[in-house]
């Protein structure tokens, strides 16, 4: 084209990136890579490689060494040799090391920028401007941990080996998430790029390397999904952190339950975008482009879903539409685009389907008259309306450039449409009026909530979902405690086999009999026959019946999960009310402190005074939560931006708690105690032997202000309720103390919502011991930390 | 990678200068709508700060669309050292902005390229008139006590009077600053009114002095108080204000162009003024019209860019352009 043509039509020409250094890189491997094992490059044992293409032109861009069982143990073995004198560097030293790679990342970035375009098909705009400065600042902040980890992290050690397996949407920055805090805390790594994107972590590999990383500390294997079940399953893997799509994190979940390995998983999402007719619509619209149109909409925490105040619908619609048509789809390196290829022809076809399919229930679809280049995989930017929450593309990701959008009428109906979702990763809220957009920020089940912004991310800032969008957050402190493990667990031992004793009659006799106590189950606020009716008696340690429990089953599990969702008042009551409930339980059961002491000693023949040791502790523990209930707060992250985010900790909602067997009083008090300080419901299964306890219990409840539904007990065999309180769908977490089968149980059962699970493997515990059985550790698990972004300014 | 498979929206229908849109004959004041209007910030700046990577332009399309930038340039004097001579001496630069070798080596020597107009005083109206004559370039007046514009109202209706009657085919007035800062859209809206009734057939632009409003939304109501009140152009600053033109400012006022247009099918020009010397920075202000209002918005009937060095740098990337090696100022005449 001449100027004179430029000229007259005012048209953008061609702007592209060279990307002569990247395809040097590319040359100098001869386009074909090993995997990166203990500082050098090896072929896969079994010689199999596999290709890799560039999404924009389905050129071949390398060979890939394909991982097999040989390569991912010499990885273990090497991070493994690796990790205790990783461990034991300064903290200070790890802080340089880090300090270095995010240096090394700056030098590089350009490079790096360029092979990412290449290989996974996304603007340069996006690699350039965003991702690598973004992975660049994460290397940083982490640096930053390591040099604080003796003091701001003394009561803990590093996980140890841990295996990550990351996805192909954002294949450097996913990489920097998992290696920065996993490295600054002490860990070493196996690192298994996603099969359509492997060369960035390559070249991260390799510039390491050169930048002083020392050998083993980090390793990446390359292959398809088999190798990254391989890591999974691998026995000497202490940790599995993984992001990627929530029916694999479902697998893994399975695949490692009761393995005893530390999990987070970065799952998938259906985030809504709620633009309330007080926004600046312009803006919002503006944010629909970096919702969806970002990364062609291949982000987990993609606004996928618009919630559009009715008022306003037509206006926002109809300058989204206007928007749409000024967006360009071009080739990953032009400089001049908004969005480029979509990472592989099997992404293509899946929006492709669903697409049709959300038009054949009803949608109406709007794509802007755009060409889009030829050859290679590219789908256009593409607008669903009149979709119903009936519709699959209602509530399936799309993973695409697919915006759907819906209409509300008042806050609340928002707030119900935005949550009423399997996921709960993101939430972006557009409104000029603050006390609303907070209102609605703070009720979003969501990880995160972007106010009048969306899809920021800063190593600051803590980010990770709810629901079945996964567990675990990554960034900030909250992000550190991921890659850690409390010092005070470390020496718990597996508990030993329960002795039951041989049931003996009680002898009657012709004196004033007992007066005849039936501990029924407690459940919303009200003591409650077992649905089956059926009752399991209750033996001294010497086989002397001493009482009968009802036989809870799956019916009292439901009834009582019912009680607990309607308590949700308790979430939202103020923490001064949660403490002043928590300290006045423990005035009532100080009260009747002498009654619970020789109830534990009939139950478990304690001696007295280990008996009123227990009663002792209980009291300082709740009181010890009643503390913690108003001081376990959030803090103010300070992201590189005019605002704020508010790390906001939020009870998990209904929770059930699996009692220990030991310390019938304390060891359900330890566990029910930190749920409810800081706002959680519980059914609470206490000590399968020695229920009686926790059951004489519910008085000290009734006495104590505590609201219907706030604690639930339900008493049975552990296991069998757990395997319910597990399958659960409406359970959001459950916490179990048994035998390590419990655990395996639990972790096992809990896929169908992916609720959080806290289980000790079968390891005992000693209640008596603060430092191992109070405190933080545990609030940490009551609560999911929200992240509320909110910009500010006039 | 020379042939990038490179696609944007659908090329727009070539489009020159000189359409004849209808004019803005304003509509009655909306007090509602002023008042709904709401701009954030933090999005803005995001908006702004994004372009640059989203959109680019290199090589020949650089050349075409710097010399279209040039095309809109009200080149401007307005100094209190102004004298006919130095006014002449820009006159000729409006008509010659650039080299004729350079615009023959672009393969545009064939074009008329001029500046979109000369911005003077009052005092220098009819000189300037008299160095373009024939040449199609208008001559745009500061006007209504530039810059604070506090000068009593009558005062400001004759100064626009005398300058239409020497010929000013544009007059550039001053808002009032204190009725946006009090909030008396009825006074902004009414003074302007006059403004533009005293103007008759030549065009008004209305400068909101944005680096005194201060915030974003008074901005944003300005804007849409001044086009409901016949503003054919609005513009940011005098160029005398501590801050002038900015891209921020620019995108709330081409969003409030685009919503007077959504409402009343009108077209309303842009004018950014002080503060844009560079060739890049034009560039973005250029990108921003074609994304927030489109194609038309390109042309000098819809865009103009008040700047006084501006011209310089622009030449000197083009002769850059040409020959392949960086330029200077001296190489090029002076205006």
């Amino acid at each position: 084209m001449s100027v004179a043509r430029f000229f007259d039509e005012m048209s953008y020409g061609p702007a592209p990136e060279a990307d002569t250094e990247a395809r040097q890189w590319l040359a100098r491997h001869d386009g074909e890579f090993g995997h990166f094992i203990n500082g050098a490059f090896v072929a896969a044992a079994s010689g199999k490689t596999f290709d890799s293409f560039e999404p924009a032109t389905g050129a071949l861009i390398a060979r890939v060494a394909l991982g097999g069982s040989e390569d991912v143990n010499a990885a273990v073995l090497a991070a493994r040799k690796a990790q205790a004198p990783w461990a034991k560097l300064p903290g200070h030293a790890r802080a340089r090391h880090l300090y270095a790679l995010a240096r090394m990342i700056q030098r590089h970035a350009r490079l790096i920028a360029v092979v990412e375009a290449l290989d996974n098909g996304k603007p340069i705009r996006e690699t350039r401007d965003i991702d690598i400065p973004l992975a660049a600042r994460h290397f940083y902040h982490h640096a930053g941990w390591a040099q604080l980890q003796e003091t701001e992290f003394a009561d803990h050690v590093p996980v140890g080996v841990v295996g990550q397996v990351i996805p192909w949407n954002f294949p450097f920055l996913m990489l920097a998430w998992k290696v920065a805090p996993a490295l600054a805390l002490g860990n070493t790594v196996i690192l298994k790029p996603a099969e359509f994107t492997p060369l960035t972590a390559l070249l991260f590999a390799e510039l390491a390397s050169a930048a002083g990383l020392s050998p083993g500390v980090l390793n990446v294997v390359t292959g398809e999904g088999e190798t990254g079940a391989l890591i999974v399953e691998h026995e000497d893997i202490d940790k599995i952190a993984f992001t990627g799509s929530t029916e694999v994190g479902r697998l893994i979940r399975e695949k490692t339950a009761g393995s005893g390995k530390s999990l987070t998983l970065e799952l998938g999402g259906k985030s809504p975008f709620i633009v309330f007719d007080d926004a600046d619509i312009d803006a919002a619209v503006e944010g629909v482009v970096d919702a969806i149109w970002f990364n062609q909409g291949q982000v987990c925490c993609a606004g996928s879903r618009l919630l559009v105040q009715e008022g306003v619908a037509p206006l926002f619609h109809e300058r989204l539409k206007r928007r749409m048509a000024t967006l360009r789809v071009g080739h990953p390196l032009d400089k001049a685009i908004d969005m480029a290829a979509i990472v592989a022809p099997v992404q293509l076809q899946r929006i492709e389907t669903l697409v049709a399919k959300g038009v054949s229930e009803g949608a109406s679809m709007h794509q802007p008259r755009i060409e889009l280049p030829k050859g290679g995989s590219f789908y256009p930017p593409t607008l669903l309306t009149d979709v119903q929450p009936t519709s699959v593309v209602a509530t399936e990701e799309i993973f695409g450039p697919v915006a759907v959008s819906m209409t509300f009428r008042t806050p609340e109906e928002a707030i119900q449409l935005a949550n009423h979702s399997r996921y709960g990763l993101a939430a972006s809220v557009w409104s000029e009026t603050i006390g609303l957009a907070l209102h609605v920020a703070a009720k979003l089940a969501a990880g995160v909530v972007w106010v009048n912004a969306t899809n920021l991310f800063d190593a600051s800032s803590g980010f990770g979902g709810k629901r079945e969008s996964g567990f675990g957050r990554e960034g900030g402190k909250e992000g550190c405690y991921e890659y850690l493990k409390p010092k005070a667990w470390l020496g718990r031992k597996l508990r030993p086999e329960p002795v039951r004793a041989a049931p003996r009659p009680a002898a009657g006799d012709f004196g004033l009999p007992a007066l005849d106590r039936t501990a029924k189950l407690f459940i919303g606020g009200k003591q409650a026959r077992p649905d089956g009716n059926y009752s399991r008696p209750i033996l001294s340690p010497k086989g002397k019946p001493i009482g009968d429990v009802g036989e809870g089953n799956r019916k009292d599990i439901r009834n009582a999960v019912v009680a607990a969702r309607a308590a949700s008042a308790w979430g939202s009551a103020t923490a001064h009310n949660r403490a002043q409930i928590l300290y006045y339980i423990a005035e009532n059961l100080s009260a009747r402190a002498a009654e619970f002491a020789d109830r534990i000693v009939a139950m478990t023949g304690a001696s007295a005074a280990g008996a009123k040791a227990e009663i002792e502790a209980s009291i300082a523990r709740l009181f010890s939560y009643g503390a913690w209930a108003d001081k376990y707060e959030g803090t103010v992250h300070q992201p590189p931006l005019r605002g704020v985010a508010l790390a906001m900790p939020e009870p998990q909602g209904v929770v059930g708690v699996i009692c220990p067997p030991e310390a019938p009083l304390l060891g359900f008090i330890s566990l029910v105690a930190p749920l409810i300080a800081v706002g959680n419901r519980v059914i609470a299964v206490p000590s399968e032997p020695h229920p009686l306890a926790a059951t004489d219990f519910y008085s000290v409840l009734e006495t104590s202000d505590v609201p219907a539904g706030v604690v639930n007990i339900v008493t049975g065999s552990a296991m069998e309720l757990a395997r319910t309180l597990a399958a659960h769908n409406d359970v959001d977490a459950l916490w179990a103390f048994g035998s390590s089968e419990l655990s395996t149980l639990v972790e096992r059962l809990s896929t169908g919502n992916l609720k959080r699970t806290f289980v000790d493997y079968g390891k005992a515990t000693d209640w008596m011991d603060r430092s191992a059985a109070e405190g933080p550790a545990f609030l940490r698990r009551a609560v999911d930390v929200k992240n509320i972004w909110i910009p500010y300014g006039e | 990678m020379e042939e990038l498979a490179v696609r944007g929206a659908a090329a727009a229908p070539p489009v020159g200068a000189g359409h004849n849109w209808p004019r803005n004959d304003g509509v009655d004041l909306d007090l509602g709508w002023v008042l709904d209007q709401r701009v954030n910030l933090s999005a803005a700046e995001r908006r702004v700060a994004t372009l640059p990577g989203r959109r680019t332009v290199k090589k020949d399309a650089q050349a075409a669309w710097l010399l279209k930038a040039v095309t809109c340039i009200d080149l401007t004097t307005l100094n209190g050292d102004d004298t006919t001579e130095r006014v002449k001496r820009l006159c000729a630069k409006a008509r010659h902005p650039i080299r004729p070798d350079l615009l023959d080596a672009l393969g545009m020597g064939d074009r008329d390229i001029t500046t979109g107009a000369v911005c003077v005083y009052h005092r220098f109206v009819s000189t300037a008139v008299e160095a373009l004559e024939g040449s199609g370039i208008p001559v745009a007046a500061v006007s209504t006590g530039f810059p604070a514009g506090l000068v009593p109202h009558d005062i400001k209706l004759r100064e626009i009077e005398a300058s239409v009657a020497d010929g000013a085919r544009e007059i550039d007035i001053v808002i009032t600053r204190e009725h946006v800062l009090t909030g008396n859209w009825q006074a902004l809206y009414d003074e302007m009114r006059d403004f533009r009734a005293a103007c008759g057939d030549a065009h008004v632009k209305a400068i909101l002095a944005t680096g005194d409003l201060k915030t974003l939304r008074n901005v944003a109501r300005a804007s849409l108080v001044s086009m409901m009140a016949g503003a054919d152009f609005i513009k940011t600053s005098t160029g005398k204000e501590g801050v002038n033109a900015t891209l921020l400012v620019t995108l709330v006022m081409l969003r409030m162009i685009r919503a007077y247009q959504e409402r009343t099918g009108i077209k309303v020009g842009y004018k950014p003024a002080g503060g844009i010397s560079a060739a890049k920075d034009v560039l973005n202000y250029q990108f921003l019209m074609k994304e927030e209002l489109g194609r038309e918005w390109l042309e000098p009937d819809l865009f103009r860019i008040g700047a006084s060095s501006l011209l310089a740098d622009i030449e000197r990337q083009l002769e850059h352009h040409v020959s392949g090696a960086y330029s200077a100022l001296n190489r090029h005449p002076i205006g």
